[in-house]
């Protein structure tokens, strides 16, 4: 109980809304330190953006987000530095930058003010071994254009845990999306690796069940602004709400199925 | 449903869209300010450090060296289509090696400039709303923010820095370019002396026709980065918001530059007027 009681993330009675649209109702979360919690729900719940108030990159219309005990919802983009070197992101799209080599993509955290001073070949060096951790040793020479959607996923995995020190937290957004199973179990692999070799937190939005039961060690389900479920993944698998079941089901709810029917 | 009713119901509507048309004018153009006082207020910031010099000459590459030939081109064929549209009536006047001075006032005070403006608007402007807009819609700009880099600073200071050091050099090779393609006309196809046409050209050419070209192209230039990189951070989602982005840039830079010429023109004019008096060029 310890660890929940000092939850490395806190957001407490969070709603943010986009014009009419509300996406995050008065919403509260804990995260503890060390373990992998899975945001799961329907495609434009409101996921990614519950991600980017961790961040700092959206600010919530009501409420307040804390990082280790620290609130984060009112600082400036400058004060926001300190607390964005402690979190990663692997964003939906990977967000590599076009214009640079995988190795300059990897390198960046480090070379733009992320540790402090640090020599080019100790960063070079830093880079290669996340490469060589995420499998991709020999790839820092190409562009992300040469890349397949795996291995961008991969890249922008490695430049997640690019800093020295690792960092604390690392916020996958849809990490599986458009891979393959195979790809996607690999993905899965590598973040449970990250886990456990770092021993970082994970916070993974994800609407990818097999995802959720191999990375999760706790699951909350999104729906209408609101967490409707939180468990274990066998919990949310046995869960008796309609909407977490036809969600972990792959079922459409009925309102889906009008338009077809009507 | 009464006439009168739904004449004031049409009338509301109007009201109402332009009401949220201006408020949606005015909150942009507000917003547009704000992004140029942040992006310009890193440039001592980027200029004093090795790693901003590092990101501002790729752009200077970029938006100089590589518009550099279309400019060069565009010079010399607007100096020598002035040349061609001059010649009979300066020729009959039997004034004709009085026209390349009056040429190189027009190119280096006015059409220099503001041609070297609009090429570059076309060129390097629509390319940066371009990448910019796409960096946006595929949350590369997110992720610069969330490893802790400032995406103006990073990206919009050494393209707004590159532009407006780069117009005013630009200017000069149009300028040059302009100048030479009107004599090449002037003697090689309608058979002019050259040393009249250079003489008449010293003669009237003032360092200060010159000067207020190159300190307009300065605005043109700041403008052109500015109007690009802001239009590339708010663009819309998907091709066709990238698509329109760059159009909205092109259309916006090229009118600002015509409205810049003409402020600038008149004080310009005005400042001549008070420290020189009045000039004849004829």
């Amino acid at each position: 109980m310890a660890d929940i009681d000092h939850p490395i993330i806190e957001l407490r009675r969070v709603s943010k809304a986009f014009g009419r649209q509300k996406v995050l109702d008065d919403l509260d979360l804990k995260v503890q330190r060390g373990k992998t919690t899975v945001i799961i729900g329907r495609s434009g719940t409101g996921k990614s953006v519950l991600l980017r108030h961790i961040v700092g990159l959206l600010r919530p219309d009501r409420g307040e987000v804390y990082f280790d005990g620290q609130r984060i919802d009112n600082l400036s983009e400058r004060a926001l530095v300190p607390i964005r070197r402690r979190i990663s992101c692997v964003f939906q799209l990977n967000a590599l930058f076009d214009s640079m080599s995988v190795l300059e993509n990897v390198a960046f955290p480090m070379t733009e003010n992320r540790s402090g001073p640090m020599d080019r070949r100790k960063i070079n060096d830093l880079a290669h071994k996340c490469l060589e951790i995420v499998g991709l040793s020999g790839f820092g020479h190409k562009r992300p254009g040469e890349l397949s959607g795996g291995e961008k996923k991969r890249v922008a995995i490695a430049r997640a845990i690019a800093l020295d020190p690792p960092p604390d937290v690392i916020l996958y957004d849809e990490p599986t999306a458009g891979l393959d199973p195979q790809r996607s179990d690999a993905i899965n692999k590598l973040i449970r690796q990250m886990q456990n070799q770092f021993n970082v937190t994970g916070v993974v939005v994800t609407h990818d069940m097999k995802c959720t039961a191999e990375v999760g060690d706790r699951v909350l389900m999104l729906w209408n602004g609101k967490f409707i479920a939180d468990g274990t993944p066998d919990e949310i698998l046995q869960a008796k709400d309609p909407h977490v079941r036809r969600f972990v089901l792959g079922q459409a709810e009925p309102a889906d199925l009008v338009t077809f029917t009507a | 449903m009464p006439r009168g009713k739904v004449v004031t119901n049409v009338l509301a509507a109007i009201g109402v869209g332009t009401t949220d048309a201006l408020s949606r004018w005015l909150s942009n153009f507000g917003r547009f300010w704000v992004f140029s006082g942040y992006a310009a207020s890193f440039i001592p910031l980027e200029l004093s450090t090795a790693r901003g010099w590092r990101r501002l000459l790729p752009q200077c590459f970029y938006i100089g060296t590589r518009s550099t030939p279309v400019i060069m081109l565009t010079g010399m064929f607007i100096g020598m289509v002035l040349i061609v549209q001059g010649w009979a009536q300066f020729d009959a006047a039997n004034m004709a090696d009085r026209l390349g001075a009056i040429i190189i006032i027009s190119l280096c005070s006015e059409l220099g400039p503001v041609l070297a403006g609009v090429m570059l608007a076309g060129r390097a402007g629509g390319a940066l709303t371009a990448e910019l807009g796409t960096m946006n819609i595929t949350e590369q700009l997110l992720a610069l923010r969330s490893m802790g880099a400032d995406p103006i600073r990073y990206l919009v200071t050494p393209r707004l820095v590159a532009c407006t050091t780069l117009a005013p050099l630009l200017t000069c090779y149009a300028n040059i370019m302009g100048t030479l393609g009107a004599w090449a006309v002037y003697a090689w196809v309608y058979g002019g002396e050259s040393e009249p046409f250079w003489f008449y050209a010293r003669q009237t050419v003032e360092l200060w026709d010159v000067g207020s070209g190159l300190f307009k192209s300065v605005f043109f230039g700041a403008m052109i980065g500015l109007v690009s990189c802001y239009n590339g951070f708010h663009c819309k989602p998907g091709a066709e918001g990238v698509g329109q982005a760059c159009t909205q840039s092109f259309v916006v830079s090229f009118i600002l530059i015509l409205m810049l010429d003409l402020f600038l023109g008149f004080l310009l004019n005005g400042l001549y007027a008070m420290w020189f008096g009045f000039r004849s060029l004829i």
